[in-house]
């Protein structure tokens, strides 16, 4: 256990060096007339905001691959719960009266931590729910059924935030003011971007500890293998079914949160774009695998970026797509998924 | 065949039970029973309804008519997963191990339902029937051999500490050095005071472990005897013994 950790953080760690010289070597190729100062600069920023979007898009395909993973229901309603999960948020804020950056530090301290307590386990409840009222009765119905009921409760989810909150877009608070920057390599970042990035990565680390090495998580991972077996071994299969869902929305929830914070406004259909990418971050990843999902949205993070520094951001959603043909048509089971042969 | 009243010391009796899968009947009026400390097998070709009759006992099917008693309760319309800390362990047909979890993991997965403390102590006894699982315990569960897992998923069902053991086929496709070895931890594991009821389709060696058997075909018991009686039918030997 610890060794595989540690050993993640190790390959974790090259891959943020590698991005970090292939975002400043793109933006040399979009901008070659700039010094090289200057694209040191760019690329840094660049770089910031791509580890920001690839985290929101993580901690979103978490929910889908672990629920692919469990019982194998692409839950296609996931998006609009990270949605809600923004406004939920909102709703926190400014029924707190936050409705701009904070000045006093330990007092935004408390308003995050509040915030996404709160956040992740209203989300949690809404996932758990989702999956007892929608998802449960249609478990041994054939493959179609719960995934038309999927898109279904997409559509609910997006058309109750439109009527009880707005149809047009909303500010949502942006608690932690951007004038809090750092300068690195000549680039003046945001210090949101960072601490985005660092709450991620602190929730993905939580959740591989949980997954690998608790009783629960030992369970969740018996249920996806062999739901019968798991059984009698006294695993109460439907609760372990709805404590994954309950998981996955709460980092949907958080990531929500996250959105808000950076965005500065949300909308009621923001979960359809954001969803479908993150969905793609799974599979990129390896559809099942949590680590391939944290990896694929971090992926998808810098490639989007990264069709913006070289000039082809008109470019961005068919160079995400392509980059997950090409992918898939070398490991169609995905980066790290099993492929076929090795499942035994 | 001679139905056996319902004594006292039962600690499994199925009572007239008949099972379906959607239209299809797999078990019709069955009735069996296994005393406390009692190795009994059920015996019967392909299809006759072996599996099917444990998974009605471990709830994983469900008994239409009839009643399934568990030491002293019925328990015919309980979860399955319930059923594991009152004392049912079952090592289902095919060894359903968890490939992608460790040897190590398996076991704790097998003791799921008892407390912390009590899994160290159940481990070193696994441990000490399959030396060999000691030595493998950091592997994933998929990458043993046919036999090794067949030992993890008896060591698995016996970390619930169970008071009666369902065993499905736990011989099938091992080597005969293999097999011996498996009954004669049957055996031991039976003599450590767990109760057993085997599923075989090596109906001679199970006849030879066990006091008592009974024979199913097309999901009924069409014979319930000693051990020694059953070997001895003419009708068995033809039949499961592999004699003309
Ligand atoms: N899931 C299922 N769905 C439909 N029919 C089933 C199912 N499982 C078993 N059956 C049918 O029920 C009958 C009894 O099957 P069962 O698996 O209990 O036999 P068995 O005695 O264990 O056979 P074997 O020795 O081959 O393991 C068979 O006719 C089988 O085809
Ligand atoms: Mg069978």
């Amino acid at each position: 256990m610890t060794f595989r950790i540690l050993r993640l953080a190790l390959i974790a760690a090259g891959a943020l060096v590698i991005s970090w010289l292939l975002m400043i070597g793109l933006t040399w190729l979009g901008t070659r007339s700039e010094s090289f100062s200057n694209v040191v600069a760019t690329g840094t920023a660049q770089y910031f905001s791509a580890l920001t979007i690839g985290a929101i898009y993580a901690l979103i395909a978490l929910g889908y691959t672990m629920v692919y993973g469990i019982i194998e229901l692409i839950n296609f309603a996931h998006g609009d719960v990270f949605m809600v999960g923004a406004f939920v948020a909102y709703l926190i804020f400014t029924s707190l009266g936050f409705g701009g950056a904070i000045k006093s530090i330990p007092l935004l301290i408390g308003i995050l931590l509040l915030g996404f307590l709160v956040t992740m386990v209203v989300l949690g409840v809404l996932g758990a729910a989702i999956e007892r009222f929608a998802y449960r009765p249609l478990r041994n119905a054939p493959r179609l059924a719960p995934l038309i009921t999927a898109i279904g409760v997409s559509f609910i989810l997006q058309n109750v935030v439109q009527v009880l909150i707005s149809n047009s877009p909303v500010p949502s608070p942006q608690l932690v003011s951007l004038e809090y920057r750092f300068t690195l390599l000549g680039a003046s970042v945001p210090l949101l971007n960072l601490l985005i990035f660092l709450v991620a990565v602190v929730l993905m680390i939580a959740l591989q500890v949980f997954v690998g090495g608790t009783r629960l998580g030992r369970a969740m991972r018996s249920t996806a293998q062999d739901r019968e077996a798991a059984q009698l071994m006294g695993v109460n299969i439907n609760a372990t079914i709805a404590i994954t869902f309950f998981i996955g929305s709460a980092l949907a929830g958080a990531a929500g949160l996250i959105y808000g914070l950076y965005k500065g406004n949300i909308v009621f259909n923001l979960g359809f774009d954001a969803g479908l990418k993150a969905f793609t971050a799974a599979v990129l990843g390896g559809i099942g695998n949590t680590v391939g999902a944290a990896l694929g949205g971090f992926a998808i993070g810098f490639i989007e970026v990264a069709a913006v520094t070289t000039g082809l951001s008109r470019w961005q959603e068919a160079l995400v797509f392509s980059v997950l043909i090409l992918v898939l048509v070398f490991r169609p089971a995905g980066i790290l998924g099993q492929q076929i042969g090795e499942r035994a | 065949m001679t139905a056996q009243p319902a004594a006292t010391d039962d600690l499994l009796s199925m009572e007239a039970v008949d099972a379906f899968y959607g239209h299809i009947q797999a078990l019709r009026s069955v009735t069996i029973n296994v005393r406390r400390g009692e190795i009994v097998t059920l015996i019967g070709s392909n299809g006759a309804g072996k599996t099917t009759t444990l998974k009605t006992i471990s709830g994983l099917v469900r008994a239409r008519s009839g009643r399934v008693m568990f030491d002293g309760t019925d328990i015919s319309r309980v979860d399955a997963y319930r059923l594991v800390p009152r004392g049912l362990g079952h090592a289902p047909e095919g060894r359903r191990i968890f490939s992608r979890l460790s040897v190590f993991e398996n076991l704790q997965m097998g003791g799921f339902t008892r407390k912390r403390s009590e899994v160290n102590e159940d481990l070193a006894r696994v441990f000490q029937l399959f030396p060999r699982l000691a030595e493998r315990r950091a592997q994933r569960g998929g990458s043993l051999s046919g036999g090794e897992q067949q030992m993890l998923a008896i060591g698995r069902a016996l970390m619930s500490r169970p008071k009666l053991l369902l065993l499905d086929e736990p011989s099938l496709g091992l080597s005969p050095i293999l097999v011996q070895q498996i009954f004669s931890i049957i055996q031991e594991i039976n003599r450590q005071g767990t109760t057993i009821l085997l599923v075989e389709q090596n109906a001679l060696q199970a006849l030879n472990v066990a006091q008592r058997g009974y024979v199913l075909q097309t999901g009924r018991i069409i014979l319930a005897e000693s051990a020694a009686d059953l070997a001895a039918n003419p009708q068995v030997r033809q039949a499961y013994l592999g004699e003309i």
